[in-house]
Order: structure tokens, then C-alpha cells, then sequence
């Protein structure tokens, strides 16, 4: 089942006064995610990420394409009260306190008013902002600002959450207590989609990644296994130095220490360099897959030369 | 729905309410009207005439500033700070954005014009004592308040696909042309050919806030005859509800970067 299906969305904006030009910010995306994943969504700035966010937001109307959230059109107000949505560095009403913000936001969501006061309280407690008090928002710092921010996201406890570079311009404690939040959600069944282009914090809480470049789609995979694909490549240790000379074909490079080899092979090459290894007696001790990382991937995704769409 | 247009009303009114540029405003008003007794001292026997004409004529111009100033930033305050994103993402419809936004600017004024007509009443309590006619003023005021009506609606609906200066720009020029609505009228009825049919769809299209405005006749005890009352009070409506309507639908259409 899918949280999140988006179908040939696309955004081309308007440039210039007199003679118009289009520029397209977001080529046909195509991209699903699960009910309970958490997707990162992954791009240098200005590659079209924010733009498909306010597309599924319906801040923006797209040029062509659709998408569906939780099975229904994105553009059903019914679906506005599933999904909770941060943008990206918002500033709020810094005349009102973290609880008057959060309960406005309530109202706006249709929560019982009943079920509003009770709500607020646990949130604040959730983010840290218990003993705000009536503190107005203007006075909070930034990374105070981004859990209120998360709080007015999920006031109305929806179930699946956008998050608009929610560690942008945070000092390392704001990123690890954010973090800790987006882990929170996830480990309650939220579906998450996050975009940012700081990818540890993708790595550490992605099920899986989409990476999108000058607005169009890159690669998508799960974070295990773009490790794997980055790399494709094994390390094997064995005893028995006799062996190296019948195998030194099938490795890239190679260390001997005593009696003990450690080899490294493209993984294609795995089985037939055991079998040799097997075939020359040499007792092995372990074969582990290199796995790369998300960086790797993500710079190998954007460097890639720009498709033509037809 | 009504609670949703509710929280975005209330949540305006108070945006306004804890805005330290808005008493100063008040402030100043006051002091206007406070005032006016000393310009009543130059010409024996006018303390009143100059008193009514002044504490009306700040209440009005005042009040068309504080419409202005703020409703210029009513939509493009929220799309700057992203605010607009985390309201739209919700079961929100635009319209009940702007007309939230458009009751709650209203609702200050309304409130702003209640605090300097008292202070104005004050003012008249300690210079001349409070007399029968006085309440006739009232009517003066109340027209104020129609013109507000107009000049906020006007002001969103600018807001809404234009920069806030130009938007004051555009709101300030109509109410002063509309505030000769009567010689635009006079213009029309002397001129011939495309001149007249222009003038005459201009004077139509133009808000008519002449009209609304009878402070110089309350000052001078005359009265407003309910037939007036009625129809200031439809046309006002009607004028603003347009207005709010084409905000309305410039704003459905936009793309909000």
C-alpha cells in the first residue's frame, strides 16, 4: 500500500515579462512511498524539491501530472486533514506563544475543542517546550522555533508528514534533537517524507531515498542497498599466501600480513575467486560486502549528465 | 467552516491588537482630539465646531491608515514568513483565508474606532458638556466606519496580485478620488462624447466615499435621514463584498511562490 503516489507531477514557472518563457522546475516525477517508510528526498538546493513539496501542498498548481495521498487526489480538502506539513524555515506568528500558535493551527485542522488543550500540553512536553509558558515565538531561538514547527505539523495527529528541510540552519544540538523527533514519528507508524540535502541525516533515518536533480528524478533505493550498489565491491580475507599468485586476477588489490591475505574484489567476481581459493586449499576467514555511502551515491546521481526527455 | 474562518478572524484581530505601531496611532489620535480645544480657543464660540470637525476628520483619516497599513501586509506578510503554506496545507480553503483576513482587519477597526469615539466624546464632555445633538454624530461616525468597510476590502484586493507599497499606493489614490466622487459626477454630467462616458463609468466604478462622509452637516447639527442611513449602509456592503469577491478569485488562482 502506498502513503504517497505521484504520477508525472510537473511545474514549469513562467519567466520574464514581456516575452514569456518557461522554465521547467520540476520534469515529470514519478514516485511512490509506502504506508510507514520514511523517504528522504534528496537534492542540491534549487533542484525541485520544495516545488514538489508546495505541489502536493497545493500551494502551487502543477502544469501536468497528479498524485494521490492516502489514496485519494491530492487536491481533496479531505486529505488536508490526514497530512501535516512543516516548509521550510517558516517564521510563524512571533506575536503569538507556542501554545496560542499551536492552537490555532488545531482550530484550523478541526480538532474537538475538547481534545485541544490536552493535545498542546503533550506536544509541547513531546518537543521540549514544556516550560515555555506564554513566552511569545519572537523571543525563541531557532531550533526552539523548528519544534514548534514540527509540533504544528502533527497537532492534528495526521498520518503522513512532510518535512521541508526540517534541519536546515540548526546548530548540531537542534539537528540531533530534530532528529530525535523525526525518529519519534517514525517509530509511531508515521509515514515520513522529508526533503534536505544533508545526507546523514537522510542515512540515519531513511528507509529510502530519492535523489532529484536540475527537477528531475535521479535514482531511487533503499539506503542499504545504494550502499551496496555504490560500492559493488567485497572484501575477502583468507590464510594461505601460497594461494595469492592463481587469484591476483580476480582482485583489485591486495595486502599479505604473515600468512593471512586481505583481497579486494568487485563482487561479480566473488564466486569464482572462493572456488579458486577453495580449489587451492586456502582456508578462508571472511567475506564482507564495501559499502559505500549515501554521499557517494547522491554525488554520482547529480554529476550524472542531464536525460533527455522527449 | 465557521470556526476555521473564526480562528483566522480572531487570529488577525490579534496580530493587530499586539502591534505597538497601531497605539501609537490610537495615541495620536488622541492627543488630535485632545487638542482641539486649543485651536477652539483662537475663534471664540467655535470649540466645538473645530473640536467635531477635527476629532471626526483624524477618526476617519486615521482609521483609513490603519486600514491600509495593515491590509497591505494582511496576504503578503503571511506568504513571506511561509506562514500561508502551513495555513493552506490544512482543510483550509483560500476564500476563507481572505475573507478570515478581511473580518479580522474589519474587526480592529472596528474596535480602534469604539476607543476614539469615546476618547472624542470625552473630549466633548469636558469642553462643552454633552448635549442632545451630539448623538447625531454618531451617524458621522458610523458612515467612518462604512468607509473602512470599503478601503480594507479595496487594500486586500490589491494585496492579493500586487507589492504592498503599490497596494497602498492604489488604495490611498481611490479613496482620495472617491473622496471627490461628487465632482467626478459633476465632471460627467458637463462633458461630452467619450469624455462623458468615461467620466460617467469612472464615477460609477469609483468607490463614492463623498457621500459617506457628513461631518461637515454633523457639526453642524443637521441631521441624516434614515433613507440615506439605509442605503450608505447597502451600498457599503455591496461595494465591499465585490471587492472582497475579485480578491477572492485572484487569489484562487494564484501560484504562491
Amino acid at each position: 500500500m502506498f502513503a504517497i503516489e505521484i504520477q508525472g507531477l510537473s511545474k514549469d514557472y513562467a519567466v520574464g515579462f514581456w516575452k514569456k518563457q518557461f522554465r521547467p522546475a520540476l520534469k515529470p516525477l514519478n514516485l511512490a512511498v509506502r504506508t510507514g517508510e520514511t523517504f528522504g528526498f534528496l537534492g542540491p538546493n534549487g533542484a525541485g524539491k520544495t516545488t514538489t513539496l508546495k505541489l502536493l501542498m497545493g500551494i502551487v498548481s502543477p502544469t501536468s501530472g497528479t498524485a494521490t495521498i492516502l489514496g485519494k487526489s491530492f487536491q481533496d480538502p479531505e486529505v488536508k486533514r490526514r497530512i501535516g506539513f512543516l516548509p521550510e524555515q517558516p517564521y510563524f506568528y512571533d506575536y503569538l506563544s507556542a501554545p496560542e500558535l499551536l492552537d490555532y493551527y488545531a482550530r484550523l485542522s478541526g480538532v474537538p475543542r475538547e481534545r485541544r488543550n490536552p493535545k498542546i500540553d503533550e506536544l509541547l512536553k513531546r518537543v521540549g517546550l514544556a516550560d515555555v509558558g506564554d513566552r511569545q515565538l519572537r523571543k525563541f531561538s531557532k531550533g526552539m522555533l523548528q519544534r514548534v514547527g514540527i509540533a504544528q505539523a502533527i497537532i492534528h495527529d495526521p498520518e503522513v508528514i512532510f518535512l521541508d528541510e526540517p534541519m536546515s540552519g540548526l546548530d548540531p544540538l537542534g539537528r540531533h534533537e530534530v532528529r530525535e523527533l523525526i525518529q519519534g514519528l517514525k517509530d509511531d507508524g508515521k509515514t515520513i517524507f522529508f526533503s534536505t540535502h544533508i545526507l546523514s541525516d537522510a542515512e540515519a533515518l531513511c528507509d529510502r531515498v530519492a535523489v532529484i536533480h536540475k527537477g528531475e528524478l535521479r535514482g531511487v533505493g533503499a539506503i542499504n542497498d545504494i550502499r551496496t550498489s555504490v560500492a559493488g565491491r567485497s572484501e575477502v580475507i583468507w590464510d594461505g599466501a601460497h594461494a595469492l599468485p592463481a587469484v591476483s586476477g580476480s582482485l583489485i588489490e591486495s595486502h599479505i600480513t604473515g600468512e593471512t591475505v586481505r583481497g579486494i574484489a568487485h563482487s561479480e567476481n566473488i564466486d569464482s575467486l572462493l572456488d579458486q581459493l577453495r580449489r587451492q586449499r586456502a582456508r578462508l576467514i571472511s567475506v564482507t560486502p564495501l559499502h559505500g555511502t549515501l554521499e557517494e551515491y547522491f554525488l554520482a546521481k547529480t554529476s550524472e549528465q542531464e536525460k533527455v526527455i522527449s | 467552516m465557521i470556526s476555521r474562518l473564526t480562528a483566522i478572524t480572531l487570529n488577525t484581530f490579534r496580530e493587530a491588537v499586539r502591534d505597538r505601531v497601531l497605539y501609537n496611532l490610537i495615541l495620536f489620535v488622541l492627543l488630535l482630539v485632545a487638542s482641539a480645544p486649543l485651536f477652539g480657543q483662537i475663534s471664540i464660540g467655535m470649540e466645538r465646531l473645530i473640536l467635531v470637525n477635527v476629532g471626526l476628520s483624524s477618526i476617519s483619516l486615521f482609521g483609513v491608515i490603519i486600514a491600509i497599513f495593515i491590509g497591505i501586509g494582511l496576504v503578503s506578510k503571511e506568504m513571506e514568513k511561509k506562514t500561508l503554506y502551513t495555513i493552506l496545507s490544512r482543510p483550509v480553503r483560500r476564500w476563507e483565508f481572505i475573507l478570515g483576513k478581511y473580518l479580522g482587519l474589519v474587526m480592529t477597526l472596528v474596535v480602534n474606532t469604539a476607543l476614539m469615539t469615546a476618547g472624542f466624546y470625552i473630549a466633548l464632555l469636558i469642553t462643552n458638556g454633552l448635549h442632545k445633538t451630539d448623538a447625531l454624530l454618531l451617524v458621522a461616525i458610523y458612515f467612518t466606519v462604512l468607509q473602512f468597510l470599503i478601503v480594507t476590502a479595496l487594500t486586500i484586493l490589491f494585496s492579493t496580485f500586487s507589492s504592498p507599497i503599490f497596494s497602498a499606493i492604489f488604495a490611498f489614490a481611490l479613496f482620495v478620488i472617491g473622496t471627490f466622487a461628487e465632482d467626478l459626477k459633476n465632471f460627467a454630467a458637463i462633458s461630452k462624447g467619450a469624455a462623458k462616458l468615461l467620466a460617467t463609468a469612472a464615477a460609477y466604478v469609483m468607490p463614492n466615499f463623498a457621500s459617506l462622509n457628513v461631518i461637515a452637516q454633523a457639526a453642524h447639527d443637521q441631521g441624516v435621514g434614515s433613507g440615506l442611513i439605509l442605503f450608505n449602509t447597502l451600498y457599503a456592503l455591496l461595494y465591499s463584498a465585490s471587492a472582497v469577491a475579485a480578491a477572492v478569485l485572484i487569489f484562487e488562482r494564484r501560484n504562491l511562490k
